[in-house]
């Protein structure tokens, strides 16, 4: 078990992390995700020991690992370049780790063997990485990071530099290796769609700071604040601002949009409304949506799906729909909001629930 | 603004090409379209960043020729082909401003300034980046810098094209969405020759109206983004759009009926009996599970928020469904093909069927 | 929150503070001592005061070779840099020319100052010297051992035939980390030679050239093994910088009070200049 508590890290008058507290166990996966510079690889180091916090404490299985360097704790990482030993074939490098640890010659190669296996490496293991694809590359660096049985794997965007498709292969088979190892893996990355994909549990990170750690679909579909909701939202979170009176949203135009019956007891006022691209459609999904004028700006269709860039008041909106509907620039075109799939956030940015109410 | 025809190009790397899989590029023939969208889409090793360099000429061709509006560039300089290009990575001038960066290729030329000027102001309000003028440019973000090295074309109201090598690759996915639906609406507002080099599948297609699908040095298919999804001419075109890819499993064809394992699948016609291996083809989209259908063994189910990807074992072969954000699979799951996404592949390319609409 | 490793930390460098005080701080300390005494010999001291420092700052001999340092620097930086930018720009990128030419750019830079020295010494002599020879054959008057002006271009020349290199390999460097996209780019937007020499090249060198220009004048402020070998500071006085007036002070006249005095002015005054550059570059970097 992973334990940070109350870690901040600053360089200079910078604080690169802010207070995060975290709590990972053994064989779970957990993936940070958040924009560039938001403390992904900062916060990794720290995990690591490759950096020692400012203030705060890093625990490991009930011990203060705080001060212990790299060295002295069984962490492997995988980096967005493909780092490799480039003068040894596939099989020493993935022996490297082993070899270091003073395992002996049977045991290496029963282990490179097997990790090989599971990384679809078998047929290379006599080549050197500079003879390899980038997807292979990658491999052997994943490979090399699970035979060293570490208590902590840390990956930090892997697959970065991996073409598109490829991406998604090792993101489907990742998992799997994952739930195989047994250790705790933290995996960063700035891609929802990745989260989602690999599943397990997903901190979100803003500005060095976890806006909320629990399992991935969870804080997908109940975060806890809109800045999480933005960070885990691809294509872009749709908001705009409404003033609530009574059972409903005041909308443009006289239109009102009910408020979820479970917020109904909520003060008058403003809140921030929140909704995902799919929930915006263009027939009425339920008796309850309401339909609004908004103004397109750009189409892109993706041939099964159809993202409509659309301007509402001064909000930009994205709605994804399927199939193609193409749209002229500034033609204009009536949308449906489905209140039960909208996301309401208080002037603070935090999100109104019904349990937050009952409490 | 120019046409651009690509001539029977063939490109090696080597000094003394010999067979085919010395070349990078094998041979392409094809004529973008004055005021197009294009993208070039395959992964990393297709050609498809060699054919870019070869319109920008960067590269020479080993063969072939290139016409810019019928007249023939092949041995022009890139200067003088007076083309705009965008890089993976920013590149930008350092040391200037954003203004000064955007009047660089300007002042090169010996545009009068007062025309830089007014140039540059456009072409600042068309990327939005109109308060940010007297910054230095090297303090910016990465996808302003991005803006800058688009701007640094755009100011040039001659150029004949403006090429994109992996824009988005340093982008974080929240700006992706922006700066892709800016460079489609520069596009539709001035009509600019546009060709796009990249192996995401969501930009390519998001962005172009014809997607030039390469694999191993050739061009595979060509087609808008909704042909290249109910149509792919090959597997390889099936598997690399589309997320999941496309189903594809091989079956035995007779008449309007394939038999997959001891399965009978309803074809929406006759494919023209193909020789060779025949595959049939379906998108995860296509494959609507339920309670009547084949029968198939559910071994995961991927919440991907907006919907689910099931993997299943259909006749102990694998097979992706799609299905809604708020639909369960069933407790005795099957599967039926719909018609409309069916395809028959022979030996990897598309057969021709004559389809009979159903139920009209 | 007190934690172990940190003061494990201190114990770890103790080694290396132990070394810098025998090396540096100890000497230092007796250079420090040595400026504020008179002695006669024989471990007799008396006490000075400030004295040696104000003979020293109205000393003309002082004062002019401190001039002779700062204008031979100041020489040597206006013409290394430009040089080896230069050679930089135009060595090849890739193929076999890489290798031949780091190698021989780095030949000079291999062997030792005094070697150096004597090279030039024999050199330069227009009875057997190559050079000199030659010179005076095609009829210019060329003496180092007499003229002060011939000792100067002797002594500037083979310096710059020495560390030109130096600045050649850091400039080297900075250039070919700069990207292919960046050349392509420029092409793109139809810019001069020039244009990318001033706008991504010189840019790009920046850090390195700042690099190259502190380590060539820290470096040409305290030259003396090469002078020395070559002129011996002469003709005259003309080529007598302030280190070889320093140990002309302190051995030959055995005057260790004044001479302990102009050391450490001489320190300071390279000490303040490193740190003037120092400066310079660490806000340099911060503006980024």
């Amino acid at each position: 078990m992973l334990e940070l508590r109350n870690v901040t890290k600053a360089v200079g008058a910078v604080e690169h992390i802010r207070d995060v507290s975290l709590t990972l166990q053994h064989g779970s996966l957990n993936v940070l995700l958040g924009p560039t510079l938001s403390g992904k690889t900062s916060l990794m180091r720290l995990m690591a020991g490759l950096d020692v916090p400012t203030s705060g404490s890093v625990w490991f299985d009930g011990h203060d690992v705080t001060g212990t360097p790299v060295q002295k704790r069984k962490i492997a990482m995988v980096y967005q370049q493909f780092i490799n030993y480039p003068a040894m074939t596939v099989y020493e490098n993935i022996a490297s780790p082993l070899r270091v640890a003073g395992v002996e010659q049977a045991k290496i190669d029963s282990q490179v063997r097997e990790a090989a296996a599971l990384l679809k490496l078998t047929p290379y293991l006599d080549r050197t990485p500079l003879n390899l694809s980038g997807g292979q590359q990658q491999r052997t660096a994943l490979a090399r990071a699970i035979v060293k049985n570490a208590s902590l794997v840390l990956l930090d965007e892997p697959l970065a530099n991996l073409d598109y498709k490829l991406r998604e292969e090792l993101r489907a088979e990742l998992p799997r290796i994952f739930a195989a190892a047994g250790t705790i893996f933290v995996y960063a990355t700035t891609e929802p769609h990745e989260a989602l994909l690999l599943g397990g549990n997903t901190a979100t990170l803003s500005e060095g700071r976890i806006t909320q750690f629990g399992p991935t679909i969870d804080v997908f579909r109940k975060p806890v604040d809109l800045v999480t909701a933005r960070t885990f939202a691809d294509p872009p979170l749709n908001t705009i601002v409404l003033a609530k009176k009574g059972p409903d949203f005041l909308l443009e135009g006289g239109v009102k949009l009910p408020v979820p019956a479970e917020l109904v007891s909520i003060a008058d006022g403003n809140y921030t409304i929140g909704f995902q691209p799919h929930h915006l459609s263009l027939e009425r999904p339920n008796d309850l949506a309401v339909p609004v004028r908004a103004k397109v700006t750009i189409t892109e269709i993706t041939g099964s799906e159809s993202f409509v860039h659309l301007d509402f008041a001064d909000a930009r909106w994205v709605m994804l729909t399927h199939g193609i509907r193409d749209f002229e620039t500034d033609q204009v075109v009536d949308v449906f909001i489905d209140p039960r799939h909208i996301m309401v956030f208080d002037e603070h940015g935090r999100a109104v629930t019904a349990a937050k109410l009952a409490a | 603004m120019a046409r651009i025809d690509v001539n029977h190009v063939r490109h090696s790397y080597l000094p003394n090409p010999q067979k085919d899989a010395d070349f990078a590029l094998r041979e392409v023939h094809h004529t973008f379209e004055d005021g197009g969208a294009y993208a070039l889409l395959g992964p990393s090793g297709c050609g498809k960043t060699t054919l870019l360099n070869i319109i920008s000429g960067l590269l020479h061709p080993s063969h072939g020729q290139l016409l810019f509006n019928g007249r023939d560039v092949t041995n022009l300089s890139t200067q003088e082909r007076n083309i705009a290009q965008v890089f993976q990575f920013p590149v930008i001038y350092d040391t200037m401003t954003v203004y000064d960066n955007l009047a660089f290729p300007l002042r090169n030329r010996g545009v009068p300034e007062a025309d830089v000027d007014r140039k540059v102001r456009e072409t600042l309000d068309m990327i939005d980046l109109a308060s940010w003028a007297k910054k230095k440019a090297r303090g910016l973000t990465a996808d302003q810098k991005q803006k800058i090295s688009l701007g640094r074309g755009l100011v040039r109201s001659d150029v004949n094209a403006i090429l994109f090598d992996e824009p988005l690759t340093v982008i974080d996915p929240h700006m992706k969405w922006v700066l892709r639906s800016q460079l489609k609406q520069l596009h539709r507002r001035f009509g600019y020759t546009m060709v796009y080099v990249t192996h995401d599948q969501t930009e390519a297609l998001t962005f172009a109206d014809q997607v030039v699908v390469m694999y191993d040095g050739g061009i595979v298919q060509i087609g808008t983004p909704a042909e290249l999804f109910e149509r792919p001419r090959h597997t390889f075109v099936g598997y690399f759009i589309g997320s999941p890819g496309m189903n594809v499993m091989p079956v035995a064809i007779d008449g309007k009926t394939a038999t997959l394992g001891s399965q009978r699948i309803e074809l929406p016609g006759a494919p023209k009996a193909g020789s060779g291996a025949i595959e049939l083809g379906i998108r995860p989209e296509y494959v609507r599970l339920g309670r009547d259908g084949m029968t198939v063994q559910v071994s995961k189910v991927e919440d991907l928020g907006r919907h689910k990807v099931v993997r299943a074992k259909l006749e102990g072969r694998d097979i992706a469904a799609v299905i809604g954000e708020d639909e369960a699979v069933p407790a005795e799951p099957k599967v039926r093909f719909d018609p409309a996404g069916i395809n028959i592949y022979a030996d990897s390319w598309l057969v021709e069927m004559a389809r009979v609409e159903m139920g009209a | 929150m007190e934690k172990t490793w940190n003061n494990k930390a201190w114990f770890l460098v103790l080694p290396v503070l132990v070394l810098v005080a025998f090396s540096a701080v100890i000497p230092l300390m007796t250079v420090v001592n040595y400026s504020v005494q008179d002695t006669f010999g024989n471990n007799v001291f008396f006490w000075a005061g400030t004295e040696w420092f104000e003979e020293l700052l109205h000393s003309d001999r002082f004062w002019e070779a401190m001039t002779r340092n700062l204008i031979f620097s100041f020489i040597i930086l206006a013409i290394e840099v430009p040089l080896g930018i230069f050679i930089a720009l135009n060595m090849p990128k890739k193929g076999w020319g890489v290798p031949v030419c780091l190698v021989l750019m780095a030949l000079p830079l291999l062997i030792p100052w005094n070697v150096v020295g004597t090279i030039w010494q024999v050199f330069g002599r227009n009875d057997i010297g190559l050079l000199g020879y030659y010179v005076n054959a095609v009829g210019i008057d060329y003496n180092y051992v007499q003229d002060p002006f011939d000792a100067w271009v002797t002594i500037i020349v083979m310096d710059v035939w020495h560390w030109t290199s130096l600045v050649v390999l850091l400039c080297y460097a900075g250039l070919v980390s700069i990207p292919d996209a960046f050349y392509q780019a420029a092409k793109i937007d139809g810019a001069s030679r020039w244009a990318v020499f001033r706008y991504i090249q010189l840019p790009k060198m920046q850090r390195v050239l700042l690099i190259a220009v502190l380590l060539r004048f820290m470096d040409s402020f305290m030259i003396y093994t090469e002078p020395f070998v070559v002129t011996g500071g002469g003709p005259g006085n003309s080529t007598t910088f302030l280190s070889i007036d320093l140990v002309k002070t302190a051995l030959g006249q055995f005057d260790l009070g004044p001479a302990a005095a102009m050391s450490l002015v001489y320190f300071l005054i390279v000490l303040l200049l490193s740190w003037v550059f120092y400066t310079v570059m660490t806000n340099y970097d911060a503006e980024r």
